[in-house]
């Protein structure tokens, strides 16, 4: 996509997105529709280390750092969390780590998704934010490690 | 002598009217509650009482010599003898009021386990135990080094009862079934498990936290030594539930919790316990919740239980008749002897994408593992989806339920 963009834009663009939307089952349809087209994580990556363990459904993440980006890919076994997965690495990946760190990610809120955040136990979505940061970071202290 | 049979006349639009929170809305609908096997919903009865609670004789009970304390110990006391009478307990100090049945089952396994299991002894639970019934077991084992045993469950989910007897033998000092199971609904014999359990010199517990809104509940015809119950599923408050033991096994096991109310006498020397059921009743109790328990009891007793089980019987079988009709689908737990519990997997769809979108539709089930995870992983699923329904559901309802599955399926598929 479009490097060139920050994080906030692609929020705005995902919120402009979901304002044409009038009815819940339009907003899911195109949650599901991202969910569906998101690339499958290879069977070598869906390893315990990469798992983040939710209650119900599990989410498999791995990060590259790459010309001081930071590069997500990530796949779930249920099919809404898949596609608020791939609003992540759409709105994350490509980015500098300070850049995902400082990410305020105000948008789940704002297209009204809010509530499978807060769900904590069920399907491992806030971990798997904690986890893209927590990769940004690490990342971060490398580069500077390194400088 | 004239005889007389007394019918009652179950009208679920009147019952409806006495649950409140069946008015509301959710995502812009009429709530349609199927999660009943996980909490069921209270009457204003229950409410009121917990409101009328405080609001006039708020009180620590039993050692207060005012007027309050006299009322609140009255009515915490009232609801021990309704449990005995719902229960048909013979002696009323049988009841032990507990946070529920996870309590009581940790009271037993830490209590008489601890205290009568060695080396070499085995435990029997069966494999369709929730985790409440699984792991103060495992906990009680690696203390005293018994080993668990597990009942295995065949494909329709009832308990394969030829293994029961041969797991069964002089070894078992403690059999720990579920009455009804909460994933799948099956109803187990338990009747016959404690007869033979008996004859194999073992006690038996029996986890009634999903049968006893149900089901009549006979402890002496059953015969069991321990029975759980939790408040919360028989539209009474959360955080109370019992514990019913035999008198003569409570009177030889020893303390659970120790502190106020459960002793007798206490020096630094030597302190001696309680009489039943105060033994195992330490510190100020749940009071306002043990009252507002005697109003669910009450009300099931006033629409009967007979007449609701009738009720929930019906919407289950019309409930897996439409469920059938949908293309991909399989009813997990097919079981001849079911409690009102329809629990389902949809070919290619995860449980949690499903209940994600009937929620949106106003339809709340349960979905995941129902905290039974090796049940799950004897059917090779993931979880399931589960409609669980109490008395004051309707086929309407359910006509709404599958309305939104046929929506949801669309949508994923």
């Amino acid at each position: 996509m479009s490097e060139s963009k920050s994080i906030a834009q692609i929020e705005n663009e995902i919120v402009d997105d979901f304002s044409l939307f009038d009815t819940w089952d339009e907003k899911y349809e195109y949650i599901i529709d991202m969910g569906k087209k998101l690339k499958p994580l290879e069977e070598e990556h869906k390893r315990d280390e990469n798992k983040i363990k939710g209650c119900q459904s599990t989410v498999w993440m791995v990060s590259e750092f790459k010309d001081g980006k930071v590069f997500y890919r990530a796949e779930s076994d249920a099919v809404i969390v898949k596609g608020l997965v791939s609003m992540l690495i759409l709105v994350l990946s490509g980015h500098t780590p300070k850049e995902i760190i400082d990410a305020k990610l105000e948008f789940i809120d704002r297209i009204g998704m809010k509530q499978h955040l807060a769900q904590t136990r069920s399907n491992g979505l806030l971990s798997m934010v904690k986890q893209m940061k927590l990769d940004a970071t690490v990342y971060l202290a490398q580069q500077q490690m390194n400088q | 002598m004239t005889q007389t049979i007394e019918h009652k006349i179950f009208n679920v639009h009147a019952i409806r009217e006495q649950f409140p929170i069946l008015n509301r809305m959710v995502k812009g609908k009429p709530l349609v509650y199927f999660d009943n096997a996980a909490t069921a919903q209270k009457p204003k009865v229950v409410i009121d009482a917990l409101t009328e609670y405080y609001e006039k004789y708020n009180a620590n009970i039993h050692r207060g010599i005012h007027s309050l304390a006299e009322e609140a110990t009255a009515a915490y006391e009232a609801t021990r003898d309704t449990i005995q009478q719902f229960i048909h307990a013979k002696h009323r100090e049988e009841i032990i009021f507990t946070r529920g049945v996870t309590e009581s089952i940790n009271l037993v396994a830490y209590t008489y386990g601890r205290t009568n299991l060695k080396a070499g002894d085995e435990i029997l639970i069966s494999g369709m135990e929730h985790h409440s019934n699984i792991v103060p077991w495992q906990l009680v084992a690696e203390i005293t080094d018994a080993t668990l045993k597990v009942i295995p469950v065949d494909e329709k989910g009832e308990l394969m009862m030829e293994d029961f007897y041969q797991l069964l033998s002089g070894k078992t000092k403690i059999v720990s079934i579920v009455h009804a199971s909460n994933s799948l609904g099956t109803i187990n014999p338990v009747k016959e498990i404690i007869d033979a359990a008996h004859k194999a010199g073992a006690v038996v517990l029996i986890d009634g936290a999903q049968s006893t809104v149900h089901l009549d509940i006979d402890v002496q015809e059953l015969d069991c030594d321990f029975f759980a119950i939790s408040s919360h599923k028989v539209y009474g408050p959360t955080g109370i539930g019992v514990l019913y033991g035999k008198k003569a096994i409570l009177e030889a096991m020893p303390p659970f919790m120790g502190g106020g109310e459960m002793i007798k006498e206490v020096s630094f020397e030597k302190t001696t316990w309680n009489d039943l059921p105060y033994k195992f009743e330490a510190g100020t109790p749940n009071i306002a919740d043990t009252v507002a328990l005697k109003a669910a009891i009450d009300f099931i007793n006033t629409v009967g239980k007979k007449e609701a089980r009738a009720h929930e019987d019906a919407l289950l079988q019309y409930a897996t008749a439409q469920l059938e009709t949908i293309d991909g689908i399989s009813l997990i737990g097919q079981a001849k002897h079911k409690v009102s519990v329809a629990s389902f997997v949809v070919e290619g769809v995860h449980p949690q994408d499903l209940g994600i979108l009937l929620d949106n539709q106003g339809v709340a089930v349960r979905t995941g593992h129902h905290c039974t995870q090796p049940l799950m992983n004897r059917f090779g699923i993931p979880g399931t989806t589960r409609a669980s329904f109490a008395m004051y559901n309707t086929k309407e309802e359910i006509d709404v339920m599958i309305a939104a599955l046929h929506k949801a399926i669309k949508l994923l598929r």
